[in-house]
């Protein structure tokens, strides 16, 4: 597995003289082909990326599961009903609370919970609320950071200096602690700016914490990359030319940080799952009945001693997910990236 | 050297008034309901908010809110909404136990990633540094809760070969302090063995190829020696920043999800319970107290690096 920057070869790295491709000048590969080609040589990174669309692919089906196969939804309870099992009929959640393990056949398929509920439906809702929830504040930790850092490395001076302190005091927090911090107090008032209203237990809420919590550890560094970015004779021309900071921040400078952003985008997905999972475990996330991985954890772990099945699976499923994640983003930056010094905590 | 370290503690004192500023925005000032129905929790009644509301002087301007708010983290009468207990009694005792728990497993993921990150380095590309790759990436892809519940289930409950959580007071019994701590330094320690390991083998692999290591060998120095004096040494150096910050981070952070598992009743896990019933005061000064605390080891990493080496002072 070419997860190492350094088994990246020389060769690698150098363009091969190749034809020129249509409009433009004979220069070689661009550092994109370049990477796009590093990366499919990669095959343990490309199987996990296919791992996760898979993932994605299955949240998506979940109504497709709950209603064709398994005949329930995710908080539908089945305390009372039985089951045929080996051609013995047993009850879902036995007389003195032990849930039913994996059947292995459509409904409880991975068994039910202790209040009866079939935990295939729910890891599969689960599993959208956990994904939706990783995704969209990793795509608010990009927007911010990319928007923050370009402001602060561009214009430098006092703003800079102001962006710089707010960082290294969230940077002070460590991350679950703010989020849980922020969590607590969100979720016993939801949030009201202006016209706009998001109740206590709204998903955005989990969203817009995780989302903030990551930004100093992305936009640090794009700060950084601007800095010495603004400084190159090609900002210089765009200036020369009439361009105001608005052009030259995100028309000159914004393309030559894509490939910074993609790699850390990949893995602030990784890390915005854990969090979340992290944030519902402790009940400062996702509030049940709604199911999310971290929440269901937090129900297995109470049982863990009658019922483990309903602690192991939303775990394996969260870290098989994080895992496709992780190994994926790693292939992406040592194709396009390989001394990119990534760093968040969990 | 006096003033690299003046200069970074006066800074140090900025950011503390900064993190405690942020820290009462977050819980009495975001935009939403008002904070005395907030602290007084989920469960309340008029008069409780009443009372409440002029206790902690919410119906006054801004800045002698935050002073109020301060005065009682600062001087310990704060009292818990749910239990009616001592905010900083509670922290106390539950202290020993968190430290106990972080910089016990800080050395032990330290000790596992230096012996594994060297080895796999040294095997780079072979099937075992595979392997070694692979399992860290497992490691910091767990959830700790996830793997410290599993253990002590199956490690604990039903195997037997460790104590089912709980905790001894090392000045009670030593043997039997690491004895019920080994499986949750051990979960503690997964994602950052899996970690450093990584970071300390790619630091190898850049240092072995630096001009004094081939120096070193070409004056006939074994093997052996190189590695340890010359690669390891110098592979080293970001490790133990990282390290430093780390262990802060984990006395706020890890240890928190995994002492709730354990039922180690350190800080961590008071701070769960409260999140759990959303009370809010001893969330507040836990999280205060926590970027406190970051924030002083910080300064004194910076401090003990300016004075290994003095380019740093400089800055």
């Amino acid at each position: 597995m070419a997860t190492d920057p350094a088994s990246v070869t020389p060769a690698e790295v150098a363009p091969a003289p190749v034809p020129p491709t249509e409009g433009r000048p004979a220069a070689g590969l661009g550092p994109w082909r370049l990477g796009l080609r590093r990366l499919r040589r990669n095959r343990v990174a490309i199987a996990f990326g296919l791992l996760f669309l898979l993932l994605v692919g299955a949240a998506l089906a979940a109504p497709l599961w709950a209603k064709h196969v398994a005949h329930t939804t995710p908080f539908e309870n089945h305390l009372s009903d039985t089951i045929e099992r080996d051609g013995e009929t047993v009850n879902v959640v036995s007389f003195d609370g032990v849930p039913i393990g994996p059947t292995w056949r459509g409904e409880f398929f991975l068994g039910a919970d202790p209040n009866g509920r079939d935990i295939m439906v729910r890891l599969l809702y689960g599993a959208r609320n956990s994904l939706m929830i990783g995704v969209a504040a990793a795509l608010v930790t990009t927007i911010l950071s990319i928007v923050l850092g370009l402001i602060a490395g561009y214009f430098r001076g006092w703003v800079d200096a102001v962006l710089s302190r707010v960082f290294d005091v969230m940077w002070s927090f460590p991350v679950i602690i703010l989020g849980v911090a922020l969590g607590v107090s969100l979720q016993l008032g939801g949030l009201k700016v202006g016209p706009l209203e998001v109740s206590g237990d709204s998903l955005l809420i989990p969203i817009l914490i995780i989302g903030l919590v990551y930004v100093p550890y992305m936009a640090r560094p794009l700060r950084g990359q601007v800095l010495s970015l603004r400084e190159k004779e090609f900002v210089e021309a765009a200036r020369a030319q009439g361009a105001g900071p608005l052009r030259v921040m995100f028309v000159e400078i914004l393309p030559n940080l894509a490939s910074t952003i993609l790699v850390f985008a990949t893995l602030l997905v990784a890390n915005a799952v854990l969090l979340e999972a992290a944030l519902s475990f402790l009940g400062a996330g996702v509030r049940p009945p709604e199911p999310s991985w971290g929440n269901m954890i937090r129900e297995g772990v109470e049982r863990v001693a009658t019922a483990p099945h309903v602690a192991i699976v939303p775990g394996a499923m969260l870290t098989l997910t994080v895992l496709a994640l992780n190994v994926f983003g790693d292939g992406i930056r040592d194709a396009l990236d390989p001394r990119a010094k990534v760093r968040m905590e969990h | 050297m006096l003033r690299f370290v003046v200069r970074r503690l006066v800074g140090m004192v900025f950011v503390l008034f900064a993190v405690s500023v942020l820290t009462f925005l977050v819980f009495n000032v975001i935009p939403n309901s008002d904070p005395a129905v907030r602290m007084a929790g989920r469960q309340a009644n008029e008069s409780t908010i009443e009372a409440i509301r002029r206790e902690w002087g919410f119906d006054e301007p801004l800045h002698v809110q935050y002073l109020t708010t301060m005065e009682k983290v600062l001087t310990g009468d704060l009292v818990s909404q749910f239990t009616q207990l001592n905010v900083m009694d509670e922290i106390a005792k539950g202290l020993p136990r968190t430290f106990s728990l972080a910089i016990g497993a800080a050395i032990m993921w330290m000790l596992f990633a230096l012996a594994l990150g060297l080895y796999s380095a040294l095997k780079a590309g072979k099937v075992a540094d595979r392997l070694l790759t692979i399992l860290a990436l497992i490691g910091i892809s767990m959830p700790v809760f996830w793997v410290g519940a599993l253990m002590n289930h199956y490690l604990g409950f039903k195997a037997g070969l460790f104590p089912n959580g709980g905790y001894v007071p090392l000045t009670e019994d030593p043997v039997q302090w690491a004895y019920h701590l080994i499986l949750p330094w051990t979960a503690l320690s997964l994602l950052f063995i899996g970690f450093y390991s990584r970071v300390l083998r790619s630091n190898v692999l850049d240092t072995i190829n630096e001009d004094f290591v081939r120096t070193a060998r070409a004056k006939g120095l074994s093997e052996r020696r190189v590695l340890l004096k010359h690669v390891l040494r110098n592979s080293l150096i970001p490790i133990v920043t990282l390290w430093g910050l780390d262990v802060g981070a984990v006395i706020g952070g890890g240890a928190i999800l995994t002492e709730t598992v354990f039922s180690i009743q350190g800080v961590g896990q008071y701070f769960g319970d409260a999140i759990a019933q959303l009370d809010v005061p001893p969330v507040l000064a836990v999280t205060m107290l926590v970027a406190f605390f970051v924030v002083l080891l910080n300064a004194i990493v910076d401090i003990a690096y300016a004075a290994l080496d003095p380019r740093i002072r400089l800055r």
